[in-house]
């Protein structure tokens, strides 16, 4: 049976054979296979549009451990839909876009296979249903974001901007675990569709402000909200096709995936309505400020990012407050910040990643993308510049592109939140339209630096590496079909909105009934009121901020760059690294003696500690089997050979007087009838031993050591105290009774499990899971080994980091 | 390693025959430990004794040239089968790592029962021979 599961797995799967197909297929670019993927996946998802308009909802489980409540749920309906065609329909043309940017010289096959990894999980967060689930695919995501941005990882700041993306997105995504766990304790379900319909009885819950608080920064760190979008410009160190699919399209609206989902969950609580929409308008300006001092083409798109992910991030804000009226005409005005908020994700995808591709072909081509270098391209380079035009207009709101519309809407939902009676200063609500407003005015200024600084003007050949020409087709193909989307959408918006937006609106807003309310008829004209002015506004004092900018740019200068968000993000790290080396040294001193003493006093105390405070030393002898002579013989000679240890002359002694020991034990587990446990421990003995053998000549000469009378008493104690805490746990585990007894799964295991040694039915059936883990820990501990004496950096070696 | 280079001829000819008789045992344990003592672990662990055995009677390069197969791979291999066996109980359609068991008539063997933790253990038991033989053979080329 189909299933979406399978959507989410496909690449994976695919993933896995891209090495193979690399090696098998040298002379066909390995991009041409991967590019099946996703059109695959976009058609598949496609054609089940319709269905979805009409309000169908997909929903699959595969059970996973159902007793931790852990399923893999897929869940496919509107928003998912949304942002699933995203990330498929702009993967194809990225994967398309790749394939004429990345030369054959490139590792294609890691590109390639941390690109489908990206997708798969992508496509994982937005259709999970079950929150453990989500938050594992979520991780993978910035784990496969840090792999693609540390593509090139001969070069520092890739590496360095990939460590930063990850320790950001990282720890949010741990804040919003925290956050998931709180939503699990007060609801008793990780279902997202369970705790939407079960949360309004715990909204007065202790822990619903910290779930909400700790959901958000998972969602800000992610989209690169203030104060944590600092990393989103280092990532820039990307590819460009990175940069257009993860940093742009999709990845970074994870966050705003996340924030809309949740909004039927938290939207009721007021803090949600000022927290989202505060943070976003933040975002917005900062971004368009910071976005116009930018002389890298890149970091220009990568600011102008950040302040378009605050605008989708404050329209959602904003929306949510109508969840707090309930369902009524009235409230049906505030959805449309929502349905803009969408609408304006969809039109955002489709033009940043033309300009993103655009600045990719600048810099392919001419070899650099600094606006300083770079001018009079419009002539040379015509087809480069049509879609750069189309996309910076439509991003900076003018007709007739759907950045236009969009963004009509956004003003028009700043202008009805004024309307409110929940603010308690009666202008505080006007600061909404005019920070909107602020922010449109820098964002035009940007655009028209894009077009004016890069392609008009005067052609600077002589600063240039390369002569200016053309791109090939097959680079201009992807951004060439977004341009056109950008024109179409504009005709043709109300096709989107019914089939698309529409049913995502139901999924924000379950409780409101009838979506056909709440998907207003988009239309380009519709009369002067006070977005039309707004807009016209923007372009007038944009053009004449533009015309000015040497003017006031030395504003920029007035931000000391001692000051910045950047600056404490580099303390912390270097004050962490330095301060957990401080603690290191401190007791990582290279003596094996001290880290076996640390290993034990902890055994003293956090065992023996717990058992003593819980009462648990109890025991009775009374009811013990008697001794035999047998067992009395093998203690004595274990205690021999213990005690012998200590005055052992060489090594060799030591070692053959621990394999006393250790095959006495063998011995005793015969005795007491386990043949399992005394087979294992004589293999294990054997080998452990032709191991030692194997080491023997690296170990240094035996010396006695001298040490203080003082550490030997010390040394003593800590000895005998950790034999006492042993003996007295192995005597009074016969009477701990704190635990169910657990011995009718054995006795049934036959029953069971089909297996009548019951040692192997725990270790393959009832304790499965802990087996395949030790297997895979066995497996790393053993590569560990590997690696340690095979790779180790030789003194000759040259240094191969900091290019 | 030189120091473990001893020309014994005694040990050399008899670990030739040993060596079999434990890689037999070995095997024998595996199968068996579903029901009598043995098992995926203690079966994997006796295989690579086999060929430590092998190793300290004549030396590294007999060894690779009699098994010539990289046991980072047998690891690798052991490994994904224990995990997907647990993935494989997934497609029908049950929790993840759920086993089964059943009865099969098989020509020679007659009834014999069939499960799929004797997969889950096979993985086991590559991996242990795997890792066990990596660590040796890395640890003893590293020696000088």
């Amino acid at each position: 049976m189909f299933s979406i599961n399978f959507v989410i797995l496909i690449p994976f799967i695919v993933a896995a054979l891209v090495p193979f197909l690399y090696r098998r297929y040298k002379r066909i670019h390995v991009g041409w296979f991967v590019l099946f993927v996703p059109i695959t996946l976009f058609v598949i998802l496609a054609r089940l549009i319709p269905s979805v308009a009409s309000g169908k909802t997909y929903v699959h489980t595969y059970e996973w451990i159902p007793t931790l409540d852990f399923n893999f749920t897929t869940y496919l309906d509107g928003l998912s839909m949304i942002f699933a065609l995203l990330i498929t329909g702009v993967g194809s043309l990225v994967i398309l876009y790749s394939i004429f940017y990345l030369s054959a010289k490139e590792s294609l096959q890691h590109f390639y296979c941390y690109l489908l990894l990206f997708m798969g999980a992508m496509l994982g967060v937005v259709f999970s249903d079950n929150l453990m689930v989500l938050y594992v695919f979520w991780e993978l995501t910035s784990v496969s974001s840090f792999l693609l941005i540390a593509f090139w990882n001969h070069r520092k700041a890739s590496r360095l901007g990939a460590q930063k993306a990850m320790l950001i997105t990282v720890s949010g995504g741990i804040a919003m675990l925290v956050g998931f766990i709180m939503l699990h304790t007060m609801t008793g379900s990780f279902s997202i569709r369970e705790i939407i319909t079960t949360i309004s009885e715990f909204t007065d819950h202790d822990l619903f402000i910290p779930a909400m608080i700790l959901v958000l920064l998972g969602a800000f760190t992610k989209s690169a909200q203030f104060p944590f979008h600092i990393w989103l410009p280092d990532a820039m160190e990307a590819p460009t096709p990175v940069s257009a699919y993860l940093h742009s399209a999709t990845m970074v609206k994870a966050g705003i995936y996340l924030v809309a989902r949740f909004t039927p969950v938290f939207g009721t609580d007021e803090l949600w309505f000022w927290v989202v929409s505060i943070v976003g308008m933040i975002t917005l300006f900062w971004g368009s400020f910071n976005a116009v001092r930018q002389t890298d083409l890149k970091a220009l798109l990568a600011f102008s990012t950040i302040s378009q992910l605050g605008l989708i991030m404050s329209l959602l804000g904003l929306g949510s407050i109508a969840l707090q009226f309930g369902y009524s005409s009235d409230s049906i005005l505030y959805t449309q910040a929502t349905f803009a908020a969408l609408f304006h994700l969809i039109n955002h995808s489709t033009f940043k990643g033309a300009l993103f591709m655009v600045v990719g072909i600048l810099d392919h081509e001419l070899g650099t993308r600094d606006i300083r270098r770079l001018g009079g391209l419009m002539t040379l380079m015509p087809f480069t510049f049509t879609v750069a035009l189309i996309g910076s207009l439509s991003m900076a709101g003018l007709p007739p592109f759907n950045g236009f519309l969009s963004k009509e809407m956004f003003f028009a939902a700043t202008v009805h939140i004024m309307e409110l009676d929940i603010f308690s200063l009666p202008s505080f609500g006007m600061i909404f339209p005019v920070v909107a407003w602020v922010a449109s005015v820098f964002t035009f200024v940007y655009c028209m630096i894009i077009i004016f600084k890069a392609f008009l003007g005067k052609a600077q050949p002589e600063k240039l590496d390369k002569p200016i020409h053309e791109a090939p087709i097959g680079m201009l193909l992807a951004p060439m079909i977004l341009a056109a989307l950008v024109v179409g959408i504009f005709f043709f918006p109300n096709l989107l909105g019914q089939y698309i937006l529409q049913p995502a609106m139901s999924s924000i807003y379950p409780t409101f009934g009838d979506t056909a309310d709440l998907t207003p008829n988009i239309s380009a004209w519709h009369g002067i009121n006070p977005e039309l002015l707004m807009t016209i506004g923007v372009i007038l004092v944009g053009a004449l901020l533009f015309k000015f900018l040497k003017l006031w740019k030395p504003i920029y200068g007035l931000f000391s760059s001692r000051y910045t968000f950047n600056a404490l993000y580099n303390y912390v790290l270097a004050s962490s690294v330095s301060g957990s080396n401080v603690v290191t040294n401190r007791y990582m001193n290279g003596l094996l003696r001290h880290y076996l003493m640390y290993i034990f006093l902890f055994f003293i105390v956090a065992v023996g500690g717990y058992l003593a405070y819980s009462g648990a030393f109890s025991f009775d002898m009374s009811t013990n089997a008697p001794f035999n002579v047998y067992e009395v013989c093998l203690v004595a000679i274990m205690a021999v050979a213990a005690l012998s240890m200590l005055f052992a002359k060489s090594r060799i002694t030591a070692t053959l007087l621990n394999g006393v020991l250790g095959y006495s034990i063998a011995i005793f587990f015969v005795i007491f009838r386990a043949p399992d446990l005394a087979l294992t421990q004589l293999v294990v003995e054997s080998v452990t031993t032709a191991l030692f053998l194997l080491a023997f000549s690296h170990l240094p000469e035996w010396k006695k050591e001298n040490l203080p009378k003082q550490t030997k008493v010390i040394n003593g104690i800590i000895s005998i105290a950790v034999g006492l805490v042993v003996v007295l746990v192995g005597l009074s585990v016969m009477d701990y009774n704190q635990f169910d007894t657990i011995s009718s799964y054995f006795e049934n295991a036959y029953e069971l499990a089909g297996g009548a040694n019951i040692v192997n039915a725990i270790l393959g059936d009832f304790r499965g899971f802990d087996t395949m883990l030790e297997v895979v820990v066995l497996f790393i501990a053993g590569l560990g080994v590997y690696s340690m004496i095979k790779l180790r950096a030789k003194k000759e070696d040259e240094n191969i980091e900091d290019q | 390693m030189k120091t473990l280079k001893i020309n014994d001829v005694i040990l050399r000819t008899i670990s030739r025959i040993v060596v079999f008789i434990i890689l037999t045992f070995g095997v024998y344990l595996f199968l068996s430990g579903h029901n009598t003592p043995g098992g995926g672990f203690i079966g994997g662990l006796v295989l690579a004794s086999a060929i430590v055995l092998l190793y300290l009677s004549t030396d590294i390069e007999t060894v690779k040239k009699s098994l010539p197969m990289d046991f980072k791979y047998v690891a690798a291999l052991g490994v994904l089968l224990a995990t997907f066996t647990g993935f494989g109980s997934i497609l029908f359609g049950v929790p993840f790592m759920s086993q089964t068991f059943a009865y099969f008539e098989l020509p020679i063997f007659g009834e014999t029962e069939l499960t799929t933790v004797t997969i889950f253990e096979a993985g086991v038991a590559l991996a242990v021979v795997g890792v066990v033989v990596t660590i040796i053979l890395s640890i003893s080329e590293d020696g000088g």
